[in-house]
């Protein structure tokens, strides 16, 4: 296709777009106060007029303890480039839960999480999703990307760190015959390592793709403390751009490695050294630390849009420290029924002040009437 | 706390300064203790019978909240899927009105889905009922009905007003609507005369009654409601009619023109809508109006305590009793007692509640006010013909 066939084409679906608005505009006019898409919701589930769907069209079992999920998403989604992650929400016993998850699929293909059963979001995901079932989601971001520019690379992966690594590797292996990759990646048995035979079959295909198995079943924990086995297994990781992908533990002792390779190379004394440089090497890490406050503990509550921090004891709603620090908090009844005050949660978690439960997830919407902060509370407001 | 709490120890600013500073919270629930006067129907009950009685429904909420879960996310996407079926179905039917069997069709539909989705589904997600499942396309902050008035003026004196001060007189509004003398703690004015007559005109035009009733002109000529507040409510309503208006007799007419059922279409949308009308009114009439429903005194308010206030939603409210499908249509405010108790439980759940509810009532010689539709009807407009007259005058 020439460039022109191409913005030619690009230009009729953008009219295309345009006529579809216009049209649903119009039709909106026999549907207020709902949208087009309410209604064509009844015979295609991705339609929506506020948030992004995507159906699921095929689940493909990996391991015993993860599945690959493919979808189709609505409109909104845009294209993933290899190495980005999106949010998913999945609904639990009614409840809608967001989490994120790298994308596994290449570039340029249909998207698709590669999920492992550990949680109870991941683990609904894995054993309960179906072809037809409607996943909820936001369009795929992150920075952990290929490089712009070809040179060669180093793949640092454990456990289901490999998701990410494995959209770029299916991205650039086949498709760049300039490509030099190397992928270290650790698992327990071979029977847990995640696209095993997939791995073995581009390696044999592609010499510019090498692979190095790790099983800590086998082999115990890889060593990043020191160099050594590094050094055994790519001589050459000091020339390479380095991908990192694992558990905390795993990224903090590739992270010191990487740091302490890059001190030994710069200048004594150097600034940039002592910045805490990583050189080479570009670290993905999955959020699993959560701050879970207990019983009746308070913690600083902030106030984010009115840039305002306070002290908060654990019995206190959030509305009275809201009100008594002097910010506009919308409220109501004051006692839990009205929903008036109901405030997006940006990061911690609350105890509601009637059943004692702690709750919370960034982004919902809490009641502050009859919230209490469980540790430190990020609000909206 | 710390920061600013000091100065809540201060009286009231004299400045009338609305920066910080100490600040009165209307509405806060008595930790203990008892209001300043006790309902009379509550009067023979001790404080401590009071907060027993606060925890026993406490604890009946509490269960309910750790049931609730797919089955409930599935019951209200259910009704809504239902609810767009019958709407589209019933609208594509006045297209071709001019035929008689598919105006009654249409228009039935059209009732059927308008009165489904303001009650069932509207009024109870506008309450946060399903907030919980954190859908954003079914949640009481998005949430926009197919009534005129706007769902954010409407949940201001519904949800805050009505249900935090149900039934007490001067308070809530709802006791007469500004526009009717329904409690004899209101003084009787030659104007009531017409209670009956305001009645009548109200109930089919009764979607209009609700949209003025939330510009709050009173509270506005009070001094109580601010201009821009009152601005920004008529905006919204403006902006709500005009689309409404357009809907149901502009749009709908226009397409049905071509096939000739212009006029038929246009009909059948002024009566969809104002059987809905009369239906809400009427369900909206058996809540707080049939004999056996209590008013209170803003005495019987002050240093109200939780189990105080349950108490008084109890007595202060009516249900109707009648089939499932009565209960759906009414969106379940057939069970307002139960509504008013919890009113952001899922309605699905209120009739599981009602039993106990109703035991705990007999258990503490309160009472449970119920009956089937007609005769809790039959007695709300009683009330609205009886208080025409001048009557008792505040005894209370």
């Amino acid at each position: 296709m020439t460039e022109r066939e191409k913005y030619g084409s690009r230009r009729s679906r953008l009219n295309r777009m345009i006529r579809l608005r216009q049209l649903a505009q119009a039709a909106s006019v026999l549907t207020t106060p709902l949208a087009p898409e309410d209604i064509l919701a009844l015979f295609n589930p991705v339609y929506s007029a506020r948030q992004l769907r995507g159906v699921v069209t095929r689940v493909v079992q990996e391991t015993a303890q993860s599945a690959t999920i493919f979808f189709r998403p609505g409109r909104g989604w845009h294209s993933h480039l290899a190495g980005q992650w999106a949010r998913i929400g999945v609904e639990l016993d009614g409840v809608r839960h967001w989490r994120s998850y790298s994308l596994s699929a290449p570039a340029g293909k249909d998207p698709a999480i590669t999920v492992t059963d550990v949680g109870a979001v991941s683990g609904t995901l894995v054993r309960t999703t179906r072809p037809g079932d409607v996943l909820f989601l936001a369009p795929p971001q992150g920075d952990f990307v290929l490089p712009e520019h070809p040179r060669p690379l180093l793949m640092v992966t454990a456990g289901s760190g490999i998701t990410p690594v494995m959209s770029m590797i299916r991205t650039l292996v086949p498709r760049r015959p300039d490509a030099d990759v190397v992928l270290v990646h650790s698992a327990k048995t071979p029977g847990d390592s995640l696209f095993r035979e997939e791995l073995a079959e581009l390696a044999d295909q592609f010499p510019n793709f090498r692979l190095a198995h790790w099983f800590t079943g086998e082999q115990g924990r890889m060593d990043l403390t020191s160099t050594d086995q590094l050094d055994e297994l790519c001589p050459d990781w000091k020339e390479r751009a380095a991908y990192a992908c694992g558990p905390d533990s795993f990224l903090d002792d590739a992270e010191a490695l990487w740091k302490r390779a890059a001190l030994t190379t710069a200048a004594p004394g150097s600034e940039v050294a002592v910045a805490g440089t990583t050189g080479n090497l570009m670290i993905e890490r999955f959020n699993t630390t959560f701050n879970l406050g207990v019983g009746h503990d308070g913690g600083v509550v902030t106030f984010e849009t009115s840039d305002r921090e306070v002290e908060a004891d654990g019995d206190t709603p959030l509305l009275d420290v809201g009100e008594d620090a002097g910010i506009l908090m919308p409220s109501g009844c004051r006692m839990g029924i009205c929903h008036s005050c109901l405030t997006p949660l940006r990061a911690g978690q609350v105890r509601d002040l009637r059943t004692g439960e702690v709750h919370g997830e960034p982004g919902q919407l809490i009641q502050t009437c009859v919230s209490a902060a469980a540790g430190p509370v990020n609000l909206e407001l | 706390m710390s920061v600013i709490s000091p100065s809540k120890t201060t009286p009231a600013s004299t400045k009338g300064s609305a920066a910080g500073g100490s600040r009165t919270r209307p509405g806060k629930l008595a930790e203990s203790g008892s209001p300043t006067v006790r309902p009379p129907a509550a009067a023979h009950l001790s404080d401590e019978q009071v907060a027993e009685l606060g925890r026993e429904l406490d604890a009946i909420r509490d269960e309910i909240l750790a049931k609730r879960g797919a089955e409930d996310a599935a019951y209200i996407r259910r009704m809504i899927k239902i609810q767009r079926g019958l709407e589209i179905s019933g609208r594509a039917a006045l297209l071709v009105s001019k035929n008689k069997a598919a105006w009654v069709t249409g228009t039935t539909l059209l009732s059927l889905a308008k009165i489904l989705e303001n009650m069932e589904i509207g009024h109870n997600v506008l309450h946060g009922q399903w907030d919980w499942m954190r859908d954003p396309d079914i949640h009481s902050t998005t949430w926009e009905w197919d009534f005129v008035t706007p769902s954010r003026s409407w949940q201001h004196t519904h949800n805050d007003l009505h249900h935090r001060w149900t039934n007490v007189v001067g308070k809530d509004n709802d006791v007469g609507y500004n526009l009717l003398r329904m409690d004899e703690q209101q003084p009787w004015k030659p104007v009531n005369l017409a209670n009956p007559l305001f009645n009548a005109i109200l109930a089919p035009l009764f979607e209009w009654g609700i949209a003025i009733y939330d510009l709050e002109l009173t509270e506005y000529k009070e001094g109580t409601k601010s201009k821009e507040a009152l601005l920004k409510d008529l905006k919204a309503l403006g902006k709500k009619v005009v689309t409404q208006f357009t809907k149901d007799y502009a749009a709908t007419p226009a397409v049905a023109m071509l096939t000739g059922s212009g006029k038929q279409a246009l009909y059948g949308t002024i009566a969809a809508n104002a059987i809905r009308n009369v239906w809400a009114h009427a369900v909206i009439f058996c809540g707080h109006f049939p004999e056996g429903t209590d008013t209170f005194t803003e005495e019987m308010v002050e240093g109200e305590t939780r189990g105080d206030w349950y108490v008084r939603q109890m007595i202060g409210s009516a249900n109707i009793s009648g089939s499932k499908f009565m209960h759906i249509m009414t969106g379940n405010l057939s069970h307002q007692i139960e509504h008013h108790l919890f009113p952001d439980l899922p309605s699905s759940r209120y009739a599981e509640v009602a039993p106990r509810v109703r035991e705990i009532c007999q258990r503490y010689g309160l009472k449970y006010t119920t009956g089937p539709l007609i005769k809790q009807v039959g007695s709300s407009w009683a009330k609205v013909f009886k208080l025409a007259l001048p009557g008792k005058t505040a005894t209370a």
